[in-house]
């Protein structure tokens, strides 16, 4: 049976990560078909600036024209969620990717090779890691200036260290395994050793943070524009939307929860993304960790 | 040349780092300065139990681990060695020494330099599971070497890898498969077809049979036997079982806390040993004869750690034999006949 | 003399997720009363599983299906199938009556408490009647000396620890085997019931080592047991031949070398003098002059104690120096049992002849046994060892060949005999 086949299995069999699964499933349908579910109105220039209908301040609750109602400014909170969906996950696999790139390549140098390279790329990661993270974002954003791009390059800078030293410790570990040492006594150059046998059997605890850390990701990123420093006014993004509702959370006395669905549906998607993606990375840590055991 | 490999006074220390600041504060000195040779087409058999430095030697002689200090050569010139004792006992630091030792001893080399070595000496493994990467298929990890060293076209590359296989006794169908798929022996093969696919001339293994069941052991042992005479090979073969060394090696060497205590012919050694520890060594081997189980010397004492020896002879703190002259001098080995060398001051 | 352990039909199945695993097939075998008994076989004959199954410990997904093993006890004067006891029984017999050495001495050993820790438990489990008389004589003798102010003060408290100790060394142990398996279900109530009311009422509830162990005033009462176990530990030490056992008794497993630490294990498993040692692969792990000195150590524990071992091992050349006779399995099921000298001089199984001549030998002709180990999920149909045999006939196709004595005291299974 093969190893794709064999995982595939695993990860239907159990019921938490399967409703992960398919949490995470319907969201790449809504992402996929974002121009069908909420499409753009006529002559709307770029799909990702939420329609306003109107300019009045306070929110709308649901109605037929806005089924999720609209926030402030009279954005339409559901062609927002809809299409915030996107943006998550462009935002999430943007941050990831990159964040995996660099602390790949910089823990395989520091792991592998030792020495000098391993002390002056631990040194530097520790100088990123002394920062509190949202703290470091926040000032990075602020700096480049207010826009998705920047809370991109501003997560990548504060998310790689940690994925450099989880890296180069099982690489540590794998270098040590006698099938390294033939691979080197074959005559293998350090580039092939690294990205052949190594890597391979060194990834995949860094694979399952990655892949819990993309709900994390998009949590963090909702935080900033929660606090401003996010998306341009507008973007259909799902902190955008909650920085939008930052005003109206409690309604006036007597009627305090009368702006649920400005705070709530935004809300409610962004715990459902990152609950989805929690319990799909700890499915894969199971299937994947007692798997060695199992052989 | 008759002479394949010759080492020549190999030191491997390995350091301990210790105290607050992680300074060497010893080593443990696993190959204490062993000298050998080996002759073109020999099997030579190196006995020891754990800790004597029998593994390390190996890897160090087939450099994956660089030596503190010493001469490997490898197929080099008798005149070549030669001159660089000459040069060395004279103790002037001549540059013609230094380009000599770079040119031809392969304690010098490094990194890429270390290719062509590679592609002619090889060692297997005293693991097979743990040696062959668990997320490769049997047929990468045997057209690795190939690849590595461009030995056939890129198109011949899986043909060979088929044929080397088959050599060893695997079938071509298997090819797809994982290394955790195989049965013990069966992953030994594959790293001895992994071993085989650059033509070397010189392999090392490392107790290649010691984690495997007796009925395997004796098929790996004939497909040895076999590669040997078909492809014209030498052998350095390490173990701990002295049935399989005698009856297969045409020469032994045993080793003790990181030097070589005797070699000689598997006759000598074993029907006329003339070092203590090889006696013992001898004598506490099990044999499946039920009648031979009288006589026992049974050695007192443990194995001394590595990293602290004791003085002069290794082995006198647990020789009957032993005299003061034994805790002060370090023997060095001494021709006793034919081709039996011992290291020894009351040899027996 | 009744054999200590006799081993009939057992099998036992590993269920698991590529298929079943008969890891023992049908397994009729005897351990007669002071005699070692090697059983002999390579991987996956079954030999673990065998040894695992007379002391209930096989791991999951493994069952043991059917079959019964009647361990002959020396005080109820009959035998008694260990494989219907209850789970408290057989943890009595378990380090008692019945021990085991595993292969690994590193593994058997929990790296965070001494050796003399560890070899105490056995003792605080098993003995604590004995480990309570001695405290209590001990005690006595305090009392019958002391004068001296010191001893005037702490007399009561002496007082009351004799009359504890008297107690624990009059006490039913908690864990008592009652084999009274074929007893119907409801008078076994019954008599459980009985005894529970009367520990009650004599207030002789035995008390809990651990238990006391936390309250700060009973502490006391319990370090003397614990020293009196400590006594005998540094003993048992000292008759394994354990250098300067004194001293050893405080060290933890990591600071011991691979013999030593062997010896420790041997001497955790014989502390309560067994009747029957299991060794499985004692020796593997270890060199051969360190080998050497545990198999003499095996030979004078034979000599001295009067125990049954059963040594399973893969290595013929051991079987030759330690057993008394030899049992060889293959792929789960016996083949050939036999007096150590008969069962090398004379083999009969093909299997056997076989295994013989594959061990290398100076001199000799490596004969290898054509073909692979039987498949574990997939056995040979009929006698598990035909495709690989040069006698192998049409009827050891399809039928199983059954255990028969052909000679004095040598059964074989083939069906060339």
């Amino acid at each position: 049976m093969s190893e794709w086949k064999l995982t595939g299995r695993q990860l239907v069999r159990n019921p938490l990560s399967l409703v992960g699964l398919v949490i995470i499933a319907l969201f790449i349908v809504i992402a996929i078909a974002a121009p069908f579910i909420a499409p753009p109105p006529e002559g709307h220039r770029d799909p990702y600036m939420i329609p306003r209908d109107g300019y009045w301040a306070e929110p709308q609750p649901p109605s037929k024209d806005h089924i999720f109602g609209t926030t402030q400014g009279q954005y339409d909170i559901f062609y927002g969620v809809i299409w915030g969906t996107r943006t998550a996950f462009r935002v999430a696999l943007v941050v990831i990717s990159v964040t995996l790139l660099i602390g790949i390549v910089l823990g395989s140098l520091a792991g592998y090779f030792g020495g000098v390279i391993d002390e002056v790329i631990m040194r530097i990661t520790d100088i990123f890691l002394a920062f509190p993270s949202l703290i470091l974002a926040m000032a990075l954003v602020s700096v480049l200036g207010q826009s998705l791009r920047s809370v991109m390059i501003a997560l990548i800078i504060v998310w790689w260290p940690s994925y450099a030293r989880l890296i180069r410790g099982d690489i540590l570990q794998v270098r040590e395994e006698d099938y390294v040492e033939a691979a080197r006594g074959l005559g293998a150059s350090s580039f092939r050793v690294i990205i052949r046998h190594v890597l391979p059997n060194a990834i995949y605890p860094t694979l399952i943070m990655a892949s819990l850390d993309i709900g994390a990701v998009v949590l963090t990123a909702a935080a900033l524009s929660f606090l401003g420093l996010g998306a341009p006014e507008g973007y259909a993004d799902w902190g955008q939307m909650t920085e939008f509702a930052r005003n109206w959370i409690v309604g006036p006395i007597g009627e305090p929860l009368k702006y649920w669905y400005a705070v709530l549906i935004p809300g409610l998607f962004i715990l459902f993304f990152v609950l989805g993606w929690n319990l799909l990375g700890d499915a894969f840590r199971d299937i994947f960790d007692p798997r060695l055991a199992r052989r | 040349m008759n002479t394949l490999v010759d080492v020549r006074g190999l030191r491997q220390h390995f350091p301990i780092l210790g105290g607050v600041l992680r300074r060497p504060i010893g080593s443990v000195k696993a190959v204490d300065g062993v000298t050998l040779v080996i002759k073109r087409g020999q099997w030579l058999g190196l006995v020891g139990e754990s800790g004597c430095g029998k593994t390390t030697l190996a890897k160090t002689l087939v450099r994956l681990l660089p030596p503190t200090s010493g001469h490997i050569y490898f197929d080099v010139p008798d005149m070549v060695k030669v001159e660089i004792e000459t040069l060395e006992s004279a103790n002037e630091n001549s540059s013609k020494l230094n380009y000599l030792l770079k040119e031809y001893d392969l304690a010098t080399f490094s990194g890429a330099r270390l290719r062509p070595f590679r592609r002619r000496a090889q060692l297997v493994h005293q693991d097979p599971l743990t040696s062959l990467n668990p997320r490769m298929k049997i047929k990468d990890i045997v057209a690795e070497p190939l690849r590595i060293h461009r030995v056939v076209p890129g198109g011949d590359v899986e043909a060979t890898v088929k044929e080397l296989l088959e050599r060893v006794g695997l079938s071509a169908g298997q090819l797809g498969r994982y290394p955790h798929q195989f049965s013990g022996g069966q992953r030994q093969r594959i790293a001895i077809a992994r071993a085989l696919a650059t033509r070397p001339e010189f392999i090392a293994f490392d107790e290649p049979t010691s984690a495997l069941d007796v009925s395997v052991q004796a098929q790996i042992l004939n497909l040895l036997k076999e590669l040997k005479s078909e492809f014209g090979l030498t052998y350095l073969y390490i173990t701990h079982e002295l049935l399989i060394a005698e009856s297969v090696c045409d020469h032994i060497a045993v080793m003790y806390l990181g030097k070589v205590v005797e070699t000689g012919k598997p006759e000598d050694i074993f029907h006329e040993p003339r070092h203590p520890y090889s006696q013992s060594l001898i004598a506490a081997t099990p044999i499946p004869d039920p009648k031979r189980r009288v006589g026992r010397i049974v050695l007192p004492g443990e194995v001394p750690s590595p990293a602290n020896p004791p003085p002069g002879c290794r082995f006198h703190p647990r020789c009957a034999r032993a005299t003061k002259e034994c805790s002060e001098k370090e023997p060095v080995l001494e021709l006793v006949g034919g081709e039996h060398y011992v290291a020894c001051w009351h040899p027996l | 003399m009744e054999s200590l352990i006799r081993i009939r039909d057992l099998t036992v199945r590993f269920y698991t997720y590529e298929g079943v695993v008969h890891a023992v097939d049908g397994l009729d075998l005897d351990i007669r009363q002071r005699e070692t008994l090697g059983v002999v076989g390579e991987t996956g004959s079954g030999k673990t599983m065998t040894a695992l199954s007379i002391l209930r410990l096989i791991p999951y997904p493994g069952k043991i299906e059917s079959g019964s093993i009647m361990f002959f006890d020396r005080e109820l004067r009959r035998e008694v199938d260990l494989l219907k006891l209850s789970e408290d029984q057989m943890r009595a017999i378990r380090g008692d009556r019945i021990a085991m050495v595993f292969q690994e001495p590193g593994a058997a050993l929990n790296p965070v408490y001494t050796i003399g820790d560890q070899i105490s438990e056995v003792f605080l489990l098993h003995r604590r009647r004995e480990l309570a008389s001695r405290a209590k004589q001990r005690v006595n003798s305090l009392l019958e000396d002391g004068n001296s102010p010191v001893a005037t003060m702490r007399r009561p408290f002496w007082q009351w620890q004799s009359r504890l100790y008297d107690k624990i060394t009059q006490d039913t142990r908690p864990f008592e085997p009652r084999f009274s398996s074929d007893l119907p279900l409801y008078e076994r109530f019954f008599w459980r019931l009985i005894d529970k009311i009367r520990l009650a009422v004599h207030q002789a509830r035995p008390i809990e080592p651990r238990l006391i162990g936390r309250l700060p005033l009973f502490k006391r009462l319990l370090g003397r047991l614990r020293d009196e176990a400590r006594l005998l530990t540094v003993d048992m030490l000292k008759s394994v031949e354990i250098p300067d056992a004194a001293r050893i008794v405080d060290r933890y497993p990591h600071e011991l070398s691979g013999g030593m630490k062997q010896r420790a294990v041997i001497a955790m498993a014989l502390a309560c003098s067994p009747e029957l040692l299991i060794a499985d692969e004692p020796t593997t792990s270890l060199d051969v002059t360190i080998q050497a000195q545990v198999l003499e150590l095996f030979r004078r524990i034979k000599a001295e104690k009067g125990a049954s071992i059963l040594y399973i091992t893969h290595n013929l050349g051991v079987a030759a120096e330690v057993c008394d006779r030899v049992a060889v399995m293959y792929a789960g099921r016996l083949c050939e049992v036999a007096g150590v000298e008969n069962m090398f001089s004379q083999p009969l199984h093909p299997y056997t002849k076989a295994l013989l001549e594959a061990v290398p030998m100076p001199g000799k002709e490596l004969q290898t046994i054509p073909g692979a180990l039987a498949d574990a999920l997939n056995p040979p149909p009929g006698c598990r060892f035909h495709p690989r045999c040069p006698s192998a006939m049409e009827i050891c196709q399809h039928e199983k060949p059954e255990l028969r004595e052909v000679a004095k005291d040598h059964l074989v299974a083939c069906h060339l005999y």
